[in-house]
């Protein structure tokens, strides 16, 4: 057993978050309206501080804390790091934003460190209790994120639909968890992954467990047939927010699905292979069909999300390390990507206007060559054209699907991937071949643009050289399953 | 030192350029931008010029490798080579792109820094597609390639342009992604993403069938080849002048050499097997599109629905599987890069006065533009495959090795001389003869400096070619040789293995 002290060791950088969280809250009402830059600057240096200690406690074993309740691998340690770095560069491209709109208070950032709590924990959650207090806690931050606008109806309405959604999603995750439970007489994940081994049970009350989990996962990846709510909400919530939502936590998610499926429930993996491969190829069809339609670009993302975790749960489904490996690196190129994405529309947002439709990008090229070149990236990595990291990351989960010998499934999703392209093209289209509708110039910060242009920029520079994206991708999830 | 890195010079060099351009240059500093862009592309096609001087035409190994391991988690190297059939696209490649860098010079006046660097960088990327010995690397310029065509199509082209442009990038991503998928599955059966690996895998004759439709689904679209060839077309018909340029006479290359590189000798089983459906679609492009072109109203329709006609000569060539056919479908894969790019800059010419492609707009344009009228009617007998000029070659030697296969199909395929005639003939008189025909085209100029040099260099490389075809032949002898070697030894499995 460990001793407190090196429990308390290995849980630091939460600590860290978890206590400036509280710190900022405090501090925010002894601040006065100028001096809330303060709590911008803090929590940034939470977020820095917090990847610091990450990366310095990173050991090549694997450990576990609090009697097996949380684990620190390199698994973890990778994905906290872009969590927190994706958080990092999450916060710049919302300060602007939040200040135009009166929300640039101690609330957004202390419930934004309170959500990336959340998503560390999950992370490292080796027991399905963990797990869950991750999520609820990443999740009730999100769901009163969402209504930070409170006098704007559209959020308000976009909140109460994800709080109700939501917290039936968590009820079945929760109920799925108690049958799992009955049946293996345990909450640790790598218990029960020993017990289902040795039992080889088939009751039906494991089945339902199963089917209830993985409904409850799907439900916060935003899976067809549990995805009504994404569009939604992308749309109804200020961006600032939807660029939370759409990003980072898809880690957290990701490391949920692999802590709870693989690591705990891969004596089932017939089971929940074929519910994950009927959800992939819904996704993937439903996401990028439904996208064609919309003329709203939140809402378009939206969709294209979906088809995106469509994609990844192909390589889930692949069961295989080469599979869950290729997820991993879709999972990296995915935040990326949607980073970029949202930021470009927080960047063409100014002072009473929402950049929200897709004619707000019409003839961007004549207003700024450079941040119409950026999202061109953005678009043809999204729709997985090379050299952006997107191809590779659509690259690596379909050579998985097809080891797996799903043939037919591949060229389906190829398929879908060219209608897929077609809305990407569309926003290329209206950028470069379209006449402005206004020439007013671009007013955001210089930091903004800087990281976005990087952010673009890596798009194509990690497409360039993917390599130690997917070494690192493969050797997290090697030492993780071994 | 130098011939090591010659290839990936070849492809580094204009994308660097372009992006050079890209940084220096923009509308205010109009001549600068060209001057620099100038000489990018220059330097550019003299990098290349030492794959001609100093390739062995006797080794039957691909020459000028390089690489190193690029992504190794997938065993994907960065490997590029090049042997007899790429050689002379490269150049022909680097040439184009000088062409059609002067050929914008004063046509285009908005954008131009990002328009040539678009044909820069293009031109890296289709030198690299011609020199990948790594399927995937060959994948990613193949695709990224589409990216500044797609731009140069949608930003600089005609009033349907967003159209055309869209259905471009659409119909190759398709056929693309499916061949994606059998270059996935030839690594999971070899471990490799190496083309030459995949040369000497055995496959069932089934494997090969379906693995040969994917291909057949990413070329056919690019050659293109009758049913999938209405996007050319209406590419050609709103891309400006110098796009047009490049998409005839390396675009389109793309695909023929890709069937060379890949579909035919990866699956040669299948290719026999399926040699009468391919010799059937190339024969209705040879003669349906003939008559297509004939009834056309707008010149750059006829010179699109031409060079298709004028591709089923090569994708015949190829599926006849004797060296005469072989060597001829490569002469008339670089003749039409020559020729279909000097009868898009003649429409260009008269496009830049008159504003309209419309053959019904003109009429004696010879009185007022004679000097012009002279390289028109060159071209055009050279479209038709007059003797003498470089059409001809491809075209005889096609039809001569299509007579010793079947007499039909070489009926057939003659049919072309008449056809081909007929419709550029007959396009030629209704533009540059009789009486002047309006005011517009009395007003006309005769050719300027810069379009009477563009002109001349291409008329000297068609008659060249068609004088003295030895200069491609003998690069390709010792490599079309090798490949029907190749095709002749069944990949199938032995039995009881």
């Amino acid at each position: 057993m460990n001793t407190i002290k090196t429990d308390l060791f290995i849980t630091l950088p939460e600590i860290t978050v978890l206590c400036m969280a509280m710190v900022i809250l405090i501090l925010d009402l002894y601040l006065s309206k100028k001096n809330r830059l303060l709590i911008y600057g803090l929590a940034q240096l939470t977020l820095f501080a917090a990847a610091y200690l990450v990366f310095t406690t990173h050991t090549p074993l694997i450990e576990f804390a609090y009697s097996n309740m949380f684990i620190d691998d390199t698994l973890s340690d990778v994905l906290k790091m872009a969590t927190l770095i994706g958080s990092s560069v999450m916060l710049v491209y919302t300060r602007h934003y939040m200040q135009l709109r009166n929300m640039f208070s101690g609330d957004y950032y202390g419930l934004l460190l309170f959500a990336t709590v959340g998503m560390m924990v999950m992370i490292s959650g080796q027991n399905m209790l963990t797990i869950y207090v991750g999520l609820e806690l990443l999740s009730l931050c999100v769901y009163a994120m969402v209504a930070l606008d409170r006098d704007n109806p559209k959020a308000t309405e976009a909140a109460m639909k994800y709080f109700v959604l939501g917290a039936l999603a968590s009820g079945m995750l929760l109920y799925g968890m108690s049958m799992i439970y009955g049946m293996t007489g345990s909450l640790d994940v790598s218990t029960i992954a020993d017990v289902l081994v040795e039992s080889r049970s088939h009751s039906p009350v494991l089945a339902l467990g199963l089917v209830f989990i993985v409904a409850g996962l799907a439900f916060k990846f935003g899976a067809v047939p549990f995805h009504m709510w994404v569009p939604d909400v992308y749309q109804g919530s200020p961006t600032a927010i939807t660029i939370l939502i759409g990003s980072v936590p898809k880690f957290a998610g990701f490391a949920m699905a692999m802590r709870l499926l693989i690591q705990g429930l891969y004596p089932l993996v017939d089971d929940w292979q074929n519910m994950f491969l009927m959800m992939a190829v819904l996704s993937i069809t439903i996401g990028n069909i439904t996208a064609i339609a919309q003329t709203n670009i939140k809402r378009m993302l939206a969709y294209s999300t979906i088809s995106h975790i469509g994609f990844l749960l192909l390589g889930l489904m692949s069961a295989s390390l080469n599979g869950f490996a290729s997820s991993m690196f879709y999972v990296c190129a995915y935040v990326m990507m949607s980073l970029a994405g949202f930021g470009m529309i927080l960047v063409l947002s100014r002072k009473g206007h929402e950049a929200e439709k897709l004619d707000d990008l019409k003839g961007l090229n004549k207003r700024s060559p450079w941040t119409a070149f950026l999202m061109l990236i953005t678009m043809f990595s999204m729709a997985g054209v090379p050299p952006t990291i997107g191809f590779y990351a659509k690259f690596a989960v379909l050579q998985s699907a097809l080891q797996a010998g799903y043939v037919p499934v591949v060229i389906f999703a190829v398929l879908m991937a060219v209608i897929g392209a077609f809305y990407y093209l569309r926003v290329i289209k209206i950028m470069y071949f379209d006449e402005p509708e206004s020439m007013v110039a671009i007013a955001a910060p210089l930091d903004m643009r800087l990281i976005l242009s990087l952010n673009a920029l890596a798009l194509l520079l990690v497409g360039l050289m993917p390599q130690w994206l997917m070494n690192l991708s493969a050797k997290a999830i090697l030492q993780t399953l071994q | 030192m130098f011939n090591n890195h010659i290839l990936s010079l070849a492809i580094w060099v204009p994308i660097l350029a372009g992006m050079l351009v890209l940084l220096v240059g923009n509308d205010n500093r109009a001549c600068l931008t060209r001057w620099v862009s100038l000489v990018g592309g220059l330097l550019a096609f003299l990098v290349t010029l030492p794959l001609y001087t100093n390739f062995d035409t006797a080794q039957t190994a691909f020459q000028f490798q390089e690489g190193f391991h690029w992504i190794p988690a997938f065993n994907i190297n960065y490997h590029l080579g090049v042997d007899g059939f790429s050689v002379p696209l490269v150049l022909l490649t680097s040439f184009t792109t000088v062409i059609a860098i002067i050929a914008s010079w004063e046509v285009i006046q908005k954008g131009i820094a990002q328009y040539m660097a678009a044909f820069l960088i293009m031109s890296g990327l289709m030198i690299g597609v011609f020199t990948a010995l790594d399927s995937i690397l060959y994948y990613v310029f193949w695709e990224a390639m589409l990216i500044p065509m797609f731009l140069v199509i949608g930003i600089w082209g005609g009033p349907n342009r967003v159209y055309a442009t869209i259905k471009f990038f659409l119909y190759t991503l398709l056929g693309s992604l499916l061949m994606l998928v059998a270059f996935i599955y030839l690594f999971h059966r070899t471990g490799s993403f190496s083309i030459v690996d995949y040369y000497n895998l055995p496959l069932t004759l089934n494997e090969q069938i379906y693995i040969f439709i994917a291909f057949f689904m990413a070329f056919a679209v690019k050659i293109p080849m009758w049913p999938v060839h209405t996007w050319l077309p209406d590419a050609h018909v709103e891309a400006p002048t110098a796009g047009s340029v490049v998409l005839a006479a390396i675009m389109l290359k793309l695909g023929g050499y890709s069937f060379l590189r890949f579909a035919m000798p990866i699956a040669p089983d299948a290719s026999h097997h399926l040699s009468n459906i391919m010799i059937g679609l190339s024969l209705i492009a040879i003669l349906y599109i003939a008559l297509v072109a004939l009834v056309q109203k707008d010149m750059k329709k006829l010179i699109a629905y031409s060079s298709i006609s004028h591709m089923g000569f090569v994708t015949l060539g190829f599926f006849l599987f004797s060296q005469l056919g072989l060597e001829g479908a490569v002469v008339q894969m670089i003749s039409h890069g020559f020729i279909s790019a000097a009868m898009f800059l003649c429409v260009g010419v008269l496009y830049d006065r008159m504003h309209s492609r419309q053959i019904a707009d003109y009429g004696g344009v010879a009185n007022k533009m004679p000097m012009f009228a002279a390289f028109a009617v060159l071209f055009a007998m050279a479209n038709s495959g007059l003797p003498g000029t470089s059409g001809f070659v491809g075209e005889f030697m096609v039809i001569l090795a299509s007579v010793k296969f079947d007499f039909w199909v070489a009926f057939v395929a003659a049919t072309t001389l008449i056809f081909g005639a007929s419709y550029t003939l007959w396009m030629i008189k209704r533009v540059f003869y009789g009486d002047v025909a309006n005011k517009n085209v009395s007003a006309l100029k005769d050719l300027t400096k810069r379009e009477f040099m563009l002109l001349t260099v291409l008329a000297l490389f068609t008659l060249g070619l068609g004088i003295y075809p030895d200069l491609i032949t003998e690069l390709t002898q010792t490599t079309s040789a090798q490949f029907l070697n190749h095709m002749a030894t069944s990949k199938l499995p032995v039995a009881g293995m």
